[in-house]
């Protein structure tokens, strides 16, 4: 596991490294980018809306009972931006884009096409983790950002629709204008970069090792998921923390 | 294996081999390899299938490190920061290994494309020299899963040629193929190697290639060398374990008389 750990650092150096080289990698970011926004957009927006009415469902009828339904706004608000939208896009990506990653670099590496390139001299980190990972850290955000406003509107259209909770589309979003800050929104995307870094390198660094044929592929893929998600949901904690101390 | 312009003005390298060995998970595959390649030879090794010959060939274009001895490049160690970026070597891997997601004309101009060391279009105009050259200018836009498998192969030749390389390796160049396209990449092998001044090690163990088109031939047995000559030397030798790989034929024959 350390060992692991420390394959993974290395990786996520020599690729900060190979920054300079971002410009050259151009057109190969702008196809990660749109593989990856094509990809996931339609998807971010349904999985959103749906999590923003269900959290409405759940706390709406209880804080309507106790008179607080107007507060349900800044509620609903709150938990997307901060937790929900950020936590939920990186697992989609994982498991949409990284699970892509790791299977595209791990077929390359097991039909030598990796040797093939180093032959070539060129560089397989600055060939084919370079782009991917400036593409996921630019695009999960942006990806957040659309869950989040997207899961505000399923969170206001389940508060207007719901017979328990009942109240207007207008004083819902007062409330959650009133409760959630720009700050909030930045502290959610801040945290789905750092995922995005995770993905990215957990990913590629699994593509990257992959030994044996289609089952090792598959063994990769999987194992690249996973410890993405574990990683996720480990950095969330401390992410979180770590950002409260600015809030206090 | 370098970032500058390929020169135009080539010329073939000599490679030394001195003791390299190498062990994985405690099985010796090399066991002391010491060879000696001329400028310009065509070195062919050949031995049965898990005598160490591919590993080798990885070792001597530098995709693994021996865990003892050296591989010198024109007198200069391989290990030597800087000597594999001086020398310009190239290896026809055994499976072609294209790039999957790029079409021919994209991998067969990929280290001119990677290293900026032409404009697009001068790119493109070497990389259709290059397939025109092998009799592969019609398949330029296709994608190497649309190859078969002798096309694979001569895409991967031709890849190899845009280096400009000094030094050439190839990797089990006809197997999986029929005996018509493995004749077609023997004689490609040989025409190129007579028209560019380049060095080229073959590893193989199909006999006809060998004696159709090798300088020398040195022959692999279990991670050992155990013999180097030229074709007529190899054919002649009486040691028992050359005799049987060179003279091994299926005879359904002799398997009903066994039985």
């Amino acid at each position: 596991m350390f060992q692991n750990i420390g394959e993974l650092l290395v990786l996520l150096w020599q690729t900060i490294r190979a920054l300079p080289l971002a410009f050259r990698h151009r057109q190969k970011i702008s196809d990660q980018l749109f593989e990856i926004g094509n990809a996931s957009l339609l998807m971010a927006c349904v999985l959103s809306i749906f999590i923003g009415g269900v959290i409405a469902l759940q706390t709406g009828p209880v804080l309507a009972e106790r008179g607080l339904a107007s507060a349900i706004g800044g509620l609903v608000g709150l938990s997307i931006c901060k937790e929900l939208a950020p936590v939920m896009m990186a697992v989609l990506i994982a498991g949409r884009i990284g699970s892509a990653m790791a299977a595209e670099i791990g077929s390359m590496r097991v039909y030598q096409e990796i040797d093939a390139l180093r032959t070539m001299n060129i560089n397989p980190v600055h060939y084919l983790v370079l782009p991917r990972l400036i593409a996921i850290t630019i695009s999960l955000p942006i990806l957040v950002l659309f869950a989040i406003l997207v899961g505000w509107f399923g969170g206001g259209l389940v508060a207007v629709l719901n017979e328990k909770i009942g109240i207007s589309f207008q004083s819902f979003f007062i409330n959650l204008r009133l409760v959630v800050e720009l700050g909030d929104v930045l502290n959610g995307l801040f945290k789905s970069a750092v995922f995005a870094v995770v993905i990215g390198t957990v990913c590629c660094h699994q593509g990257l090792i992959t030994i044996g044929g289609p089952r090792g592929i598959g063994r990769s893929v999987t194992k690249a998921v996973v410890n993405s998600i574990v990683l996720i949901l480990i950095l969330d904690y401390f992410l979180t923390r770590f950002l409260l101390y600015f809030e206090e | 294996m370098t970032d500058a312009a390929p020169s135009p003005l080539r010329q073939s390298v000599q490679v030394r081999i001195a003791a390299v060995r190498k062990t994985y998970d405690g099985m010796a595959v090399l066991k002391g390899i010491n060879l000696e390649i001329a400028p310009g030879e065509i070195f062919v090794i050949m031995g049965p299938s898990g005598s160490g010959k591919s590993v080798l060939l990885r070792h001597i274009i530098g995709l693994e490190p021996p865990d003892d001895g050296e591989i010198f490049i024109n007198g200069e160690s391989i290990h030597t920061p800087g000597v594999m970026d001086k020398y310009r070597m190239a290896l026809v891997f055994q499976s072609g290994a294209l790039l999957n997601s790029l079409n021919v004309l994209e991998n067969v101009g990929l280290y001119l494309t990677e290293h900026r060391l032409k404009k697009p279009g001068e790119i493109a105009r070497i990389a259709v020299e290059k397939l025109d050259m092998l009799g592969l200018k019609n398949v330029k836009d296709k994608y190497p899963s649309e190859l078969s498998g002798g096309m694979r192969k001569r895409v991967s030749i031709a890849r190899a040629l845009v280096i400009e390389p000094q030094l050439i390796l190839y990797d089990e160049p006809t197997s999986e193929l029929d005996p018509l396209s493995a004749v077609v990449i023997g004689e490609e092998i040989l025409t190129l190697t007579k028209r560019v001044d380049v060095t080229s090690i073959v590893v193989t163990h199909d006999r006809d290639l060998a004696f159709g088109i090798a300088d020398r031939i040195a022959m692999m047995y279990e991670g050992n060398i155990i013999a180097v000559g030229t074709v007529d030397e190899i054919r002649k030798s009486t040691n028992p374990i050359i005799h049987r790989f060179l003279h091994a034929d299926f005879n359904p024959q002799n398997q009903t008389e066994e039985s």
